[in-house]
């Protein structure tokens, strides 16, 4: 048996991957062998340990020490001072970890103390390469459960009971939409799982599948058993090569210790999983539209009526879930329906997974109960605002969602609040942006992007998104009117009545959201024509403070358009604010703090 | 340019792939996922060849190229210059790295450099949020970046 | 192939004790001093040792963790038993021997090995 006194943990999530985790590995295992200790310590590449922001993050155990930012230069000192000689290299610890002189494990450290990890339970504690780690971890026993003690009717019955809303964005009931399938005639059912992960800051699922691909599979493979269809499909964007190739590999082992395939565990049933890529289509998410594409057509959605759990993939009765919902399935059979039901809220149960990103001091993934206020996930888990600077609002909900003001934040967060406040839970993102961020852009932002991705089926999200962004890059190029104003809030009524699918019929939210709570700001652009948070270049100038200005001419030289004027060493230097492109490389560029912009 | 790409053997493993996923339900996708991978684009050359082999009307699969953002008609340069322009990384001025990318190169989103080297295209989230703001260089990632950084960057290739 | 729910079981038996050393443990620690004195004195045997010995009796609430040096350099290799509710333990001049009867006597059958203890031999 393989045996080992240490295990040195490696964040293999998109995240610490992209600042290098893959040549740490590389390095530790030379360093390991030049200490002649590679056969007593084990180096585990996992899935994301969320707190992205401190990447790569590195994690020994049986300590559980917390090194944080992690270089490839450090590793030869964490080798010989920690894993040689049992010297905790403090310099290189997470930052919170020491606390009162005392280095505290893991699990103390603020970001995690407040969370309460379901569905990412595994992600970050084992290999997810490895079927055995996830096993270990009580994987595939809450199948076993499913086949050998339930009827389809009890795990339906169980899922219904526990409480578990859709995670994907709109918080339908699970149970009901397993059962709708269950009780959808049809020779042949499908169950599929929704990995289109489009929401622009939101990457939740991509981490339980980078970190614990395993757990959807079985859940898949329990849905498939309570609707009674042996066929998964997982569709999944090609813009996730990570996870993409762990559920490859977690399939294939899968299929090898007979988790998937025939007969599974000699119960005489069968089910088996395909993957299917998308290919840069953020409609696609849309449940109706994804059909569409796993079929190979145009990713556009259909008219509901019927709905998926009665005509489906090729017509056929089929489940379709997103990764989240279903990472919470295993835990539910296996602890029981009443566990899961005892957190939350009294309408939303159990725990959600956000993304927190923007300007916030700990990016990265936090799972928390339902209930939990805003204010704690942004001060207490994310460690509040950089710099100094404030806090100005949180947006949820992605392109469908809107926008949270300060006043708001203790409000505790479950699905039905935050749509009282004019946005949605989403599928999960939650970005932060303080004093410097100008609402009217962040809403021109979404919509660019519904315009960019609306599928061009249906008129009102076609022509009217188009025009709502037409009339706020109007606005932010400060040639506004206050009628604007009114006809942007007209059409979004109508789009949301209006659209097809939830791509449009939500695609108003940010502007609705921000006209809401920041109307001043609008008005700010329109009547003064300026921007409040300094954002929206057209109503910039930059200019030099001649007070301030040594006469040293960087500013000149940096400038693009060469239209910075000036003596050096004798006259003060002027910009021709009709010429300047408003780079802000003369901002940057000036050691005296002389340039401003308005 | 086109021409570069349509050779023998891109056509070979085209038809390799086809064969391997011909009978699957819904098989157009995986087909033409391989086939931009294998050629870099799916021209309308390679459109043709899965028309006939799939037995599906070239109307249709242009209608499916052409409504996805990852096929392309025409290849990429050399060097395909991703900016995410997810929300994370707007939030944190990621549009004034794809103005200064814009700026060194002299050339907009979405375009090619005139010497086939560089394509710069702003992309969708790709999950880095951590690192935001964050470009991509094929397969190097760089992140937490600043507009002064891109100079340094475009010059590494 | 897997076919019945007790192979899963099996290999899940394996598989856990792999990935035991991850989880926080309440119970029982073991303190092995490994600074450059204690390693060149023989800590490293001792520490495989425990390791081993733990595993291969199931000792779920053991961890074997290292650290610095104890500070009395001369008596190593040396070793800390915590266990909860009880005073610590120092065992000095240990040997991959003298550990596994440590693990048998103290740990299991919670009978401390005095003639090893730093008591016994100061």
């Amino acid at each position: 048996m393989e045996l080992y006194r240490a295990h040195v943990l490696i964040c293999g999530g998109t995240g610490c991957t992209s600042s290098g985790s893959q040549t740490l590995i590389h390095t530790f295992e030379k360093e390991l062998k030049k200490q002649g200790i590679e056969n007593e310590v084990k180096l585990v590449k996992t899935g994301c340990f969320g707190l992205c922001e401190a990447g790569p993050i590195v994690i020994v155990y049986p300590e559980g020490t917390f090194y944080s930012h992690i270089k490839v230069e450090d590793i030869s000192r964490i080798t010989e001072e920690h894993l040689l000689k049992g010297i905790i290299v403090k310099d290189l610890l997470y930052k919170d970890v020491i606390h009162e002189d005392q280095i505290l494990p893991i699990d103390e450290i603020d970001f995690y103390k407040k969370q309460k990890r379901i569905a990412l339970k595994n992600c970050g504690a084992i290999n997810p390469e490895n079927i055995e780690e996830y096993i270990a971890y009580d994987g595939y026993k809450a199948l076993g459960k499913v086949l050998t003690e339930m009827t389809p009717e009890d795990v339906i019955n169980t899922i219904k009971k526990s409480g578990l809303r859709g995670r994907g964005g709109g918080g339908f009931p699970s149970g009901i939409k397993w059962e709708f399938t269950y009780k959808a005639e049809g020779d042949i059912k499908y169950v599929a799982c929704n990995a289109d992960e489009g929401d622009p800051g939101a990457f939740m699922d991509r981490s339980v599948l980078e970190g614990d691909p395993h757990t959807v599979l079985e859940a898949m493979a329990i849905a498939g058993y309570a609707v009674g269809s042996n066929q998964g499909y997982i569709y999944i964007r090609a813009e996730y090569p990570i996870a993409v190739h762990r559920l490859e590999i977690a399939i294939k082992q899968a299929r090898e210790y007979g988790l998937l395939g025939k007969n599974i565990f000699g119960t005489g049933f069968s089910f088996d999983v395909e993957i299917r890529l998308g290919a840069g289509a953020f409609v696609c998410g849309e449940e109706t539209a994804l059909l569409n594409s796993i079929e190979g057509k145009r990713g556009m959605p259909r008219p509901r009526p019927p709905f998926p759990a009665i005509k489906g993939l090729w017509g056929k009765p089929t489940l379709l879930n997103n990764v989240e919902t279903y990472a919470n399935i295993t835990q539910i059979i296996l602890n029981g329906p009443e566990w899961f039901a005892s957190m939350g809220t009294e309408k939303s149960k159990g725990t959600k997974v956000f993304a927190l990103g923007g300007k916030i001091n700990n990016t990265g993934l936090v799972e928390i109960p339902m209930g939990t206020t805003l204010r704690e996930v942004i001060y207490e888990i994310g460690g509040g605002i950089p710099n100094g600077k404030k806090f100005k609002a949180v947006q949820t909900g992605g392109p469908s969602g809107g926008c949270i003001t300060a006043e708001y934040l203790d409000t505790p967060i479950d699905y039905d609040n935050l749509i009282e406040l004019g946005s949605m839970m989403g599928s999960g993102g939650m970005i932060i942006m303080d004093e410097d961020n100008c609402m009217v852009d962040i809403a021109r932002f979404f919509l660019d992007f519904t315009v960019d991705e609306s599928c061009g089926k249906c008129p009102p999200c076609r022509i009217g998104t188009k025009r709502m962004l037409e009339i706020l890059e109007k606005i932010t190029s400060g040639k506004g009117e206050l009628e604007d104003i009114d006809k942007l809030e007209r059409l979004a009524d109508s789009i949301k009545v209006s659209s097809l699918c939830g791509l449009g019929q939500t695609a108003p939210n940010p502007v609705l959201s921000t006209l809401r709570y920041f109307r001043h700001e609008y008005e700010a652009h329109v009547k003064e024509k300026r921007c409040p948070a300094g954002v929206c270049k057209d109503l910039l100038s930059y200019n030099v403070d001649s007070d301030l200005c040594k006469k040293c001419g960087i500013c000149a030289k940096k400038c693009p358009e060469g239209c910075i004027d000036g003596i050096k060493g004798k006259e003060v230097y002027k910009i021709d604010t009709k010429k300047c492109i408003k780079c802000g490389a003369c901002m940057d560029a000036c050691p005296f703090k002389a340039i401003s912009k308005k | 340019m086109i021409e570069s790409v349509l050779t023998k053997e891109n056509f070979d493993n085209l038809e390799q792939i086809i064969r391997e996923n011909k009978h699957k339900k819904g098989a157009l996708m995986p087909i033409l996922n391989e086939a931009q991978k294998i050629f870099g684009c799916v021209p309308m050359e390679v459109q043709k060849k899965i028309s006939e082999n799939l037995d599906i009307p070239l109307a249709e699969i242009y209608g499916v190229v052409t409504f996805y953002s990852q096929f392309t008609l025409q290849p990429k340069g050399k060097y395909a210059i991703g900016v995410c322009l997810g929300t994370a990384c707007y939030v944190k001025g990621a549009q004034q790295v794809v103005e200064r990318i814009k700026r060194e190169l002299n050339i907009e989103v979405g375009e090619t450099t005139p010497d086939g080297k560089f394509t710069l295209d702003a992309t969708r989230c790709i999950g880095a949020c951590g690192l935001a703001p964050v470009m991509t260089v094929n397969d190097d990632v760089y992140g937490r970046l600043v507009e002064k950084d891109i100079p340094d960057i475009i010059k590494k290739y | 192939m897997m076919k019945s729910l007790d192979e899963l079981a099996k290999i899940r038996e394996q598989a856990r004790k792999k990935v035991d050393i991850r989880d926080s443990k309440h119970g029982i620690k073991i303190v092995v001093g490994m600074d450059t004195c204690g390693i060149s004195a023989g800590a490293r045997p001792v520490l495989l040792e425990l390791v081993a010995e733990v595993q291969k009796r199931n000792l779920n609430d053991v961890s074997v963790v290292q650290t610095g040096c104890i500070g009395v350099c001369r008596l190593e290799p040396m070793i800390e038993v915590y266990k909860e509710g009880e005073e610590k333990v120092t065992y000095v001049e240990i040997t991959a021997e003298k550990a596994r009867r440590i693990i048998e006597e103290h740990i299991v059958n919670g009978k401390i090995v005095d003639e090893y203890t730093i008591g016994a031999i100061e």
